[in-house]
């Protein structure tokens, strides 16, 4: 066994190997060189049938071509697999920017989303939230709120009156759809013991035909605080907290005086504008569409609960005092999100409501 | 209330800088809405002079009478020659002072004045209407013919007091004092700090018994009647520029002398009055209620059949007017023959109620009515009809009759007892006892006492009643913006409830599922019912009605939230999108077996719980629904292969959804209702308190009624009772335990008559399985020819696996077998390939 012969041999395969161009040409000369019937393998059966002074030596020269023989097989090995895996990634390469509107995303109303995120506020702060029917007693929605039969307030709110029985006429009834959600209030402070902490987020209605400004139905989220000793102050901290948590950290609000006949006193309240941050007002080279250039944006109404509706409700005025708040949950939803037209939150269009989402 | 800041002047020295708009804020800020301020005559720029008419030449050939005219504009025009204007107003003559416009002028609306060639001729200007000079209607329906003493040439803008700011006021009802320019000057006298110069201080002569009588057979309706008589008018006086003026900037038309000033009188002092044509009033003037069906014809010219709630004012032959609110024709001031030369002046005081009431049963309200509703100051009517006396002895050459008629019913002034630190502790500001009996005093009260106050209220603010009435006057003076900003600590809240997360889990996952929410009008016509389908004694055909609907089509509340939600995939389709999911959660609305009135609760007191119980038991029943209906693909064909239209199984999976949100087992059965396809429905049912009852619908709608609809085929919908569903909830779920040892699958296909319902072999298979039974999946079902033509099978893979142990085949197959063995006993299967 001449060490020429067996250096040949190795080298041939260490050649195979290398120009073996994929893994099944190199699967073959594994089988020519490393395999039962290769030369390498033949030499090293070979051994065995010389003399004993030269098997150690011949033995060392296979076993050292074949350690290089299977140590190139490897390493080709896993050069070829990891081109092969390559290629193969660049194979399944997919154009990422295919759409996949296979169903087409749901989404919840605004104005749903609007009432809930407002309430959350509260919620967050230990207030409740409290529901009431839609289809109302008048007691609750008129005069347990201090609004006299004759009060004038109480005709300007254009009022849906529900049928009677047989032999009762127009708003006979006692019943109607609420116009606000203050009657909430008064079923809260006789559902609960004071303190009472609720908001009340609805549906209310009136009389109005639905056009660009005004619907029908719409909807009001109502604030109700009644404990000891609460002041008007409170209720200033408490619509400031309100508006920082919807729009900003640097929002705040001004109270004007007003009149509701639940509230005494009573406020209307506006909210420093969100966009121009009253930067607006007296600089007409800045107008500022979402407040008209008033630096105020009007919210609603409030004020310190009227005395006559905690004796209505069962609370002693001399020990508890408190103070509401309501206003419209559409107007918020124009001023919050730009929406120009009131009919848009009416009408259901699917292209209107998608982009507002889960949460607003 | 419109306020001309010029004439608010009069009243307070308001400092000569301020603008309206600072007023504006001012008064705001003391609580009067002004809601803007308008600008008259800002964009008017002169020349703008007195002419006086030389000649008039008639044009002929235009289609309308046109005339040419020479004007003496005194020097106005530079040249001092007549200026030559074509006019196509009649009503002025040669002689009469006019107003004339130059050119270089530029009137309101940026309408800019040059000499321009019209009808063959060149017009040097134009003679002016009210209406071009923005001086609102005059009235006369043509150009402004001025009185005889004015000088051509003099400034036309002066005169006519053109430039001027207008505060307008939305007064609250609880303000009826605002109604007047002398409530008004109060408040802004208040606000800048400044002495109000009252203009209902004025020497008032004693009564006497020689003014015309007067009875009032009602006190209570009307505590106040004062009479005076003014003789001896000039029926061809004319109101004055200055008094026509101001009642035009305060939104009146002039009409008449006598007439402008009660009206002016009106605004000033926010006493409504009445003029009658002494000559047409027989013998005493009387105050009482009407009788019923009494008639009587208003100066609207409307005759109107009263009701014994009326307060009408009478003479000897019966009403002569609708107190408060409207005087009769009869005794009208007559305007248009000019013959009226002795009027009686009525100003009187009459309960607030009683006219509101009668404003609102005969539609009609008036500038008076608006008034007395709101509360006029009883103590004012002496001092309006001495205003209107003297107004009608200066502008008409009257003579006042020394006859003064007063009928006072006796009243104490209205006093409220506080304590000092009241509005403090309603402020939560330490005001101090000075700054409330300052502040309370400004607004008029008289208040006596050191810590506890007894404040008595001004006759004209009847609003002040209640303890925190008199809070408010002194936290809005003091400034509601000097507010401190504090946060009330409520005690820690429980979060919200069950029912409320679920409302919003409802909504969330059926968004999440592809659904967009559209809430609709509860507004609905009865004829859907029909249109649906619904059996003639379906309970859902029991609606409650509108008295006064929006429109007569849709007079009742919704009993089912499908009209509106279909109605708004109608819409959606017919703007182009057809592939629709939509939903809907909210109240509907169901009569009570038996209708009630819901009665006036007492206010004084907390009602009893039999008394809440009353008003329950008027209300109908409100239930809240969730529904969804949906229409073309639910599923959009793209490059990953083909889409899949919305079909009945979309529908009935919604129900699934909000039944899994809710923690409810939700049984789905073969059903037929009303819009329903009737092989293509399922019945919804859960179990409440023990008893099964069925929660609502859902599948294809029937073709008939989607055609009938307008709706696009193959339409889907599913509604049902979210409070019933609720109420079936079995609560939090239970942590199951996981069991790491390994899962043994068996499929099974089973062959049954093609009426066997799924859910019954399921159900079989799954108790006949037993404990090991870990889920059990169908994942295949056909029919086919081999199996015939009434057959269909069904392959499900169950996976059983047990708590403590690793499970042989066997006895993963015995559990199989027994699944199996209580199908076929139950549903007649047969186990395919046995």
């Amino acid at each position: 066994m001449k060490p020429e012969e067996i250096e040949r041999m190795r080298d041939e395969a260490l050649a195979a190997f290398a120009a073996a161009g994929d893994l099944d040409a190199l699967q073959e000369a594994k089988v020519a060189h490393t395999g039962g019937t290769s030369p390498l393998a033949l030499a090293n059966r070979e051994i065995g049938a010389l003399p004993p002074q030269a098997k150690a030596a011949a033995g060392k020269l296979v076993g050292q071509a074949r350690g290089a023989v299977n140590k190139a097989l490897a390493a080709r090995q896993g050069e070829l697999e990891a081109e092969r895996d390559a290629r193969v990634l660049v194979e399944e390469a997919v154009d990422v920017t295919l759409p996949y509107d296979r169903v087409p995303a749901g989404a919840r109303h605004p104005l749903t989303t609007m009432m809930e995120r407002v309430a959350d506020v509260f919620v967050s702060m230990g207030y409740e939230i409290a529901e009431g029917p839609e289809v109302e007693a008048e007691w609750f929605n008129f005069d347990a709120l201090n609004f006299t039969p004759d009060h004038p307030a109480r005709q300007m709110q254009d009022t849906f009156f529900v049928q009677g029985p047989e032999g009762t006429h127009g708003d006979e009834s006692g019943v109607v759809l609420r116009t606000h959600t203050s009657p909430v209030q008064a079923r809260a402070l006789l559902d609960r013991e004071p303190p009472v902490y609720v908001v009340c987020p609805g549906r209310v209605y009136r009389t109005d035909e639905l056009d660009a400004t005004h619907t029908p139905v719409f909807h009001q989220i109502e604030l109700l605080a009644v404990d000891e000793g609460l002041t008007m102050a409170d209720l200033k901290g408490t619509l400031d907290h309100m508006v920082q948590s919807l729009f900003g950290s640097d929002m705040k609000t001004r109270l004007r005086p007003n009149y509701f006949p639940f509230t005494e006193p009573s406020a209307e309240m506006d909210m420093l504008c969100y966009v121009c941050k009253g930067e607006s007002v007296g600089n007409p080279d800045r107008p500022c569409r979402t407040c008209s250039s008033e630096g105020w944006i009007e919210l609603g109404g409030c004020g310190m609960v009227n005395p006559r509706v905690l004796v209505a409700c069962g609370v002693d005025p001399e020990k508890y005092s408190g103070f509401a708040f309501g206003f419209g949950i559409e107007r918020m939803l124009m001023f919050r999100h730009s929406v120009e037209d009131m009919r848009d939150m009416v009408e259901g269009d699917v292209r209107f409501t998608r982009p507002f989402g889960m949460e607003i | 209330m419109r306020v001309p800041l010029s004439w608010l002047r009069e009243y307070v020295d308001l400092p000569a800088t301020e603008t309206g708009r600072d007023v504006q804020a001012k008064l705001i800020s003391a609580g009067l809405e002004v809601e803007r301020v308008e600008q008259l005559g800002a964009d008017l720029k002169g020349p703008l002079v007195v002419g006086q008419v030389l000649t008039i030449e008639e044009l002929e050939g235009f289609k309308k009478p046109i005339r040419f005219c020479t004007v003496d504009v005194g020097t106005a025009n530079g040249t001092g020659e007549p200026q030559e204007i074509v006019c196509g107003a009649r009503n002025f003559a040669v002689g009469d002072k006019v107003v004339v416009v130059l050119p270089g002028a530029v009137l309101p609306g940026d309408f800019a004045i040059a000499a321009r060639k019209t009808y063959g001729r060149t017009s040097h200007g134009m003679i002016c209407s009210g209406d071009e000079l923005g001086m609102g209607d005059d009235g006369s329906g043509g150009i402004i013919v001025l009185p005889p003493e004015m000088e051509p040439g003099t400034d036309a803008i002066e005169l006519l007091q053109l430039v001027d700011e207008v505060l307008d006021i939305a007064v609250t009802p609880d303000r009826g004092y605002a109604l007047s320019m002398r409530g008004v000057a109060r408040e802004a006298a208040i606000a800048y700090g400044l002495p109000l110069r009252d203009p209902a201080l004025l020497d008032v002569p004693a009564p006497n018994a020689f003014g015309h009588p007067v009875r009032v057979a009602d006190p209570i309706g009307c505590d106040r009647f004062t009479a005076r008589t003014v003789t001896g008018l000039d029926p061809d006086a004319q109101s004055p520029i200055w008094l026509r003026r101001r009642l035009q900037k305060a939104g009146m038309r002039p009409v008449s002398l006598a007439v402008d000033v009660t009206n002016y009188v009106m605004l000033e002092l926010g006493q409504p009055l009445h003029a009658y044509d002494r000559n047409r009033v027989e013998g005493t003037i009387g105050v009482r209620r009407a009788e019923q069906g009494e008639k009587l014809t208003t100066l609207d010219g409307v005759k109107r059949t009263l009701d014994a709630g009326d307060l009408v004012i009478t003479d000897d032959r019966g009403p002569i007017g609708l107190a408060g609110v409207m005087g009769g024709a009869h005794t009208e001031i007559d305007d248009t023959e000019g013959t009226t030369t002795e009027v009686v002046v009525e100003a009187a005081h009459f309960d607030p109620i009683s006219i509101a009431r009668t404003a609102r049963r005969h539609k009609l309200s008036s500038e008076a009515s608006k008034r007395f509703e709101r509360g006029a100051d009883p103590a004012a009517t002496s001092a309006a009809a001495q205003r209107t006396v003297d107004l009608l002895v200066l502008l008409a050459g009257g003579t006042a009759d020394a006859g003064v008629t007063e009928v006072i019913a006796p009243s104490a002034p209205h006093t409220i007892t506080i304590p000092a630190d009241h509005p403090d502790k309603v402020a939560g500001v330490p005001y101090g006892r000075e700054t409330v009996v300052r502040r309370l005093q400004q607004v008029g009260c008289d208040v006596y006492g050191q810590d506890e106050l007894i404040v008595t209220v001004p006759s004209w603010r009847p609003d002040l009643t209640d303890p925190n009435d008199l809070a408010e006057e002194v936290i809005r003076l003091e400034g509601y913006e000097n507010l401190p900003s504090t946060l009330p600590k409520p005690p820690a809240g429980l979060g919200l409830t069950d029912r409320q997360r679920l409302h919003r889990r409802v909504g969330r996952a059926l968004a999440g599922a592809g659904y967009v929410e559209a809430p609709n009008y509860p507004f609905i016509g009865e004829h859907v019912f029909d249109q649906f389908g619904l059996a003639a004694d379906d309970p859902k055909r029991k609606v409650v009605k509108l008295v006064n609907p929006l429109s007569d089509e849709e007079p009742a509340l919704r009993t089912t939230l499908l009209p509106g939600l279909l109605g708004a995939l109608r819409r959606n389709d017919g703007r182009g999108s057809h592939d629709l999911a939509l939903f809907e959660t909210g109240l509907v609305f169901h009569p009570q077996d038996e209708l009630r009135v819901a009665g006036r609760l007492p206010v004084d007191r907390r009602p009893t719980d039999e008394e809440i119980a009353s008003l329950t038991a008027a209300l109908p029943l409100q239930p809240r629904h969730a529904a969804v209906v949906l229409a073309g693909a639910r599923e959009q064909a793209g490059w990953w292969g083909k889409g899949r239209p919305a079909d009945w199984a979309d529908a009935i999976e919604a129900a699934r959804i909000l039944a899994r949100e809710s923690g409810t087992e939700l049984l789905v059965r073969s059903g037929q209702y009303g819009p329903w396809h009737p092989g293509r429905c399922a019945e919804l049912a859960v179990v409440v308190d023990g008893a099964e009852q069925v929660v609502g619908y859902a599948g294809e709608l029937h073709p008939g009624v989607l055609k009938t609809l307008g709706l696009p085929a193959r339409t889907c919908a599913m509604e049902l009772d979210l409070d019933l569903l609720e109420r079936a909830s079995s609560g939090h779920p239970k942590g199951p335990k996981i069991s790491t040892f390994p899962v043994a699958t068996q499929d099974v296909a089973l062959v049954v008559d093609k009426s066997v319902p799924h859910a019954d072999v399921e159900a079989a298979l799954h108790e006949g399985a037993g404990e090991l039974l870990e889920s059990i999946r169908l994942f295949d079902e056909y029919e086919s020819e081999q199996l015939g033509a009434d057959k269909k099978s069904l392959a499900y893979a169950l996976r059983f696996r047990a708590a403590d142990r690793t499970l042989t085949v066997d006895e993963a197959s015995a559990a199989r077998d027994a699944a199996v063995a209580l199908a076929t006993e139950r549903t007649g299967a047969v186990l395919r390939g046995a």
